[in-house]
């Protein structure tokens, strides 16, 4: 898929991966989850928990949003807030906006409203690294200005953040990764 | 243990607001029990000899009914991603799931398995050792199934296929689980024996069905 890619973040560092379709920035954020095996070169995440895998000490945020419709959207929260370990969900719904809607089954929630009830899983339970695939896609301008505003929040409290997106989205500290479509790394720093 | 549990209640939750699972399967059985005596004729005494090893088969095929539902939803809607690099071991995460399968579908089944035999004129007997031996007998099926389930993860016509592979590995069940009530009923072999042998199926498959079951999915998920 590619080569030659290598880089670093520190504590409250953002890395946005950017590339046209087939460049591997799907590809290489499973492979950062653990979801896909590297032929050759590794992932460390420092200073975690030594004991539990990347994918453990993250949160993936993938094309699919991980909700079942005939769940409402907090039972569905609840779910993965239990699964992975978090809090209560009330505040990560309503970060959100998506309180009112805490009732209803996901499955009759807009694309939109599904990509922020999966998005909401960031704030009810606590990880050092968000590994993000698109999480822009079908989120409305205040939508995106919540997300950026958790991300911030995120980044000041040291976390870490590797996002791949076609769209512009403001990451406060970023820095920018191209994969060309040969799947090779470009660039980096921005 | 939160997230294993957490597992459990959301598919338990799932199945009751769905349906589908254990309702299709019961009644599969009762398609496959009211067909077999109008093919075979009104013979009261035949279909009594033939009720337990019938209505073992018919359990056999509508657990085979509801397998590929275990991963395949989770697997559509990324859950199954999540879970895979979850906190809790996917061997574990099988567990709950199969078991969650086997209290929807499985117990099901065994419930309106003594029903089904009054349409067969199951010899009277005959009732508890089948509710026993099944009752015994279809957890190891759900686990075997979770092998078979794992391994046509993302396959569109799958069903079929988790026929072909699991079906041989229902066989040493259906053997151990007919000779125990054919012990019982007729003797003069005990019933205890068998019964136990069907016991030791069902635990081998709890222990060894998660493993491969989770072996299966990593596989596919790569």
């Amino acid at each position: 898929m590619f080569s030659g890619v290598s880089f670093a973040l520190e504590s409250g560092e953002a890395l946005v991966l950017r590339g046209p379709n087939g460049s591997g920035k799907s590809t290489l954020l499973r492979l950062i989850a653990g979801l896909l095996r590297p032929d050759a070169g590794t992932v460390r995440l420092e200073g975690g928990d030594g004991e539990l895998t990347i994918g453990q000490q993250c949160h993936y945020v993938g094309h699919l949003d991980a909700m079942k419709p005939a769940l409402s959207a907090e039972e569905n929260l609840q779910f993965w807030s239990a699964f992975l370990g978090g809090g209560k969900t009330g505040d990560a719904l309503c970060r959100f906006r998506l309180g009112h809607l805490a009732g209803l089954p996901a499955g009759y929630l807009s694309a939109g409203q599904k990509r922020r009830l999966s998005l909401a899983r960031l704030a009810a339970v606590r990880r050092p690294l968000w590994l993000l695939d698109e999480p822009t896609v079908s989120l409305d301008a205040d939508a995106k200005g919540d997300l950026e505003a958790l991300c911030a929040g995120h980044l000041a409290g040291g976390g870490l953040i590797v996002a791949a997106t076609h769209l512009p989205i403001a990451l406060g500290p970023a820095r920018e990764l191209v994969l060309d479509r040969a799947g090779e790394a470009a660039g980096a720093d921005a | 243990m939160g997230c294993f549990a957490a597992i459990v209640r959301r598919d338990l939750l799932l199945a009751l607001r769905q349906g589908g699972g254990g309702g299709l399967g019961v009644a599969f059985f009762l398609i496959i029990v009211t067909l077999v005596p109008l093919g075979i004729g009104p013979d009261l005494k035949l279909l009594g000899r033939i009720a337990p090893g019938l209505l073992w088969v018919a359990l056999l095929l509508a657990t085979l009914l509801t397998l590929d539902r275990m991963f395949h939803a989770d697997f559509e809607d990324g859950t199954l991603d999540l879970m895979v690099i979850g906190p809790l071991a996917l061997e574990l995460v099988v567990v709950a799931k199969a078991l969650a399968h086997w209290i929807t579908t499985g117990l099901v089944l065994v419930v309106a398995a003594p029903g089904l035999g009054l349409l067969l004129n199951l010899d009277e007997g005959a009732f508890v050792p089948v509710f026993a031996t099944m009752l015994v007998g279809t957890p190891g099926l759900n686990f075997l199934g979770a092998i078979g389930a794992g391994l046509t993860l993302g396959l569109r016509r799958g069903g079929l296929l988790i026929g072909i592979l699991v079906l041989p590995l229902f066989v040493p069940t259906l053997i151990f689980g007919i000779s125990a009530v054919t012990a019982a009923i007729t003797g003069p072999a005990p019933f205890g024996p068998p019964f136990m042998i069907l016991a030791a199926l069902t635990l081998g498959a709890v222990a060894l069905g998660p493993f491969a079951a989770a072996a299966a999915i990593r596989a596919n998920l790569q």
